[in-house]
């Protein structure tokens, strides 16, 4: 929410700045005095946390630059020339390699604790779409920077993803051509795609700046999905919030250094330490872990639906599985913001949240592993990719607008300040 | 004064002024979107020759043309048979095998090595029908390379080739 500086300049040099570019009092009412609510939990340190990943991606990836050669006969090389020679070079990689994941394991958090809460809805729509629109950006990102290496599942991964486009119709073939720069993926690939991941992570620090515009102007949801009524529900955000900021973010920091220290490859795929070869198609092509539900979801369709090819819908459905994010906002009927006090709409959202993993398993196998049989019919993998899609897709189109309308919400407290005094259920207390 | 006696001339130059500047922005763009169309020395190796004299029955060999992998495939009689037999009018994408093959040879299969789904390289010798098998996301394609099942919209497509000699095939 909006608030009245409480900046005090307190030096001749501190009123002088004030006065000229009073960048200070700025920095003291976003991250300082800032009113936050009272009753934040651990789920809201994610917050910080990403920023934390955003700022380690841009650092080590400004220094791994400086020894990479972008160019497809020198590419691979040159990372294994990071690995072996660059003093701490390995470090600077794993950090970067695995910081990618940590980063998406913490965005995924952030946006299930949004949905949880409720923090989509309103007055935050514009909040929660910057947010899909830096899911996006953080997708082509990391998509491309896996191709930098330029080993196997680089080099496929990135026809793979290019073919995509070759599904619209008439156009589609040539801006295939114009995205990779010829007839098949090569040197002028990799070379756009090292400049657009150079350039990506800012564009995302732009719009995280909007994010953070955004969230300062609405002000923070909270646990309870109730607005702030006045400054008995909030504490100023310094020493409050940057304390709970920073144990969360050593909690985040241990995970990611086990990692690093421990696995740095675990998360990543043994086959792309093979030089790209443009002859041969590794056996089993998987994205990264994180893109894995996106996966399933656009190979999750075998069939043809009048004009549309299989391949057509595929594209739309992956497509559309992140447009749907954007119109959240406006398919969830319910007043109640906070899935707390909604009985009937928590249990869905525990299964969406299997749905998502359920959708990252298929990703991951191959699309005609059976899973079991009936007789003649076998269940394979990619029908349960389907039946997974349809529930990805049933949970925003369908469960969000009709359990809004049926359900009746549990009785909630009157303020932020009471669920604090009095805890969680209000009713039994009064 | 003429700003307020003759405000035409001023709103005539207020429209110059911006359409000028909207035509420059607008030139600008195409260069800056054009170089990422394929080079000049991309463009430039279209065409390869390829020797198959040494090809024997039932042998393929993949060579690369413009950055993708070509298959030659010498058919075997039983290919071939297996090939002209199908129903071809009911298939995803209907052609006769004779459509795919030149005429008086339809020993030599050519044709590009990628998957027309997501473009993988499809694998010989394996999937349901005799032909290739995509490993990516399971399309199955029979010994005249056309898409009999899993997720591919299209036949694996034929390039310009011809036939210099009996022993020399030239693509593009």
């Amino acid at each position: 929410m909006s608030h009245e500086s409480t900046y005090q300049p307190n030096s001749g040099a501190e009123r002088w700045l004030d006065a000229r570019l009073p960048v200070l009092r700025l920095m003291h009412d976003s991250f300082s005095a800032f009113p936050t609510p009272k009753n934040l939990n651990y789920w809201y340190t994610f917050g910080g946390i990403l920023t934390f990943c955003l700022i380690v991606q841009i650092v080590t990836g400004i220094t791994l630059a400086m020894h990479f050669a972008s160019d497809s006969k020198l590419a691979f090389a040159s990372v294994e020339h990071i690995m072996r020679d660059v003093n701490f070079g390995w470090l600077l990689r794993y950090i970067h390699a695995v910081g990618a994941s940590m980063f998406f394991l913490a965005v995924f958090i952030h946006m299930f604790r949004g949905i949880y809460y409720g923090s989509y809805k309103a007055p935050r729509e514009l909040l929660w779409m910057l947010g899909c629109v830096i899911l996006l950006l953080m997708i082509i990102t990391g998509f491309m920077g896996y191709v930098l290496p330029w080993g196997q599942m680089s080099f496929w991964g990135a026809t793979v993803i290019t073919n995509i486009f070759t599904a619209i119709p008439v156009i589609g073939t040539p801006i295939q051509e114009w995205l990779v720069g010829g007839f098949a993926v090569g040197n002028p690939t990799l070379t756009r795609f090292y400049a657009l991941h150079y350039l990506l992570p800012f564009v995302i620090f732009g719009v995280v700046l909007l994010h953070v515009w955004a969230l300062h102007v609405t002000g923070n949801n909270n646990p309870t999905g109730i607005e702030v009524k006045g400054p008995q529900d909030t504490v100023p955000f310094n020493p409050y919030y940057t304390v709970k900021d920073a144990f969360g973010l050593v909690l985040f920091m241990l995970v990611f250094a086990a990692f690093v220290f421990f696995a740095p490859n675990a998360l990543g795929h043994p086959d792309n330490y093979i030089p790209a070869n443009p002859m041969v198609t590794p056996e089993h092509i998987v994205p990264e872990w994180y893109l894995l539900p996106f996966y399933a979801i656009l190979r999750s369709i075998t069939f043809d639906i009048w004009f549309l090819s299989a391949k057509l819908l595929g594209v739309i459905a992956m497509v559309a599985s992140i447009v749907v994010l954007f119109i959240m906002p406006w398919l969830d009927t319910s007043k109640v913001k906070s899935l707390r006090y909604r009985p009937m709409m928590r249990p869905f959202f525990f299964l969406f949240i299997l749905v998502c993993i359920g959708l990252g398993w298929v990703g991951a196998e191959t699309p005609d592993k059976v899973l079991f049989a009936l007789g003649d019919f076998q269940y394979q993998m990619v029908h349960l990719g389907l039946t997974l899609t349809a529930a990805y897709f049933a949970y925003f189109l369908v469960i969000l607008p009709l359990v809004g309308i049926l359900e009746k919400p549990s009785p909630m407290p009157a303020s932020i300040e009471e669920s604090v005094l009095k805890g969680r259920k209000p009713a039994q207390a009064a | 004064m003429a700003d307020t006696t003759n405000p035409d001339r001023r709103d005539f130059l207020y429209i110059a002024t911006g359409a000028v500047g909207a035509v420059a922005v607008g030139a600008m763009t195409v260069p800056l979107i054009d170089q990422m169309n394929a080079s000049a020395d991309t463009l430039a190796v279209s065409q390869i020759r390829v020797d198959i004299g040494q090809v024997a029955v039932g042998q393929q060999i993949t060579v690369l043309w413009r950055g993708k992998p070509v298959f030659v495939r010498h058919r075997t009689e039983v290919d071939i048979a297996e090939a002209e037999a199908v129903d071809w009018q009911v298939l995803r994408d209907p052609q006769p095998d004779s459509a795919r093959v030149h005429a008086g040879r339809p020993e030599w299969l050519v044709m590009v090595g990628v998957c027309t789904h997501l473009g993988c390289v499809p694998l010989a010798d394996r999937g349901d029908y005799d032909g290739w098998f995509c490993p990516c996301h399971g399309s199955h394609y029979d010994t005249s390379g056309r898409i009999r099942k899993g997720p591919a919209p299209d036949n694996l497509p034929v390039p310009d080739y011809a036939f210099i000699n009996d022993t020399t095939l030239e693509i593009g």
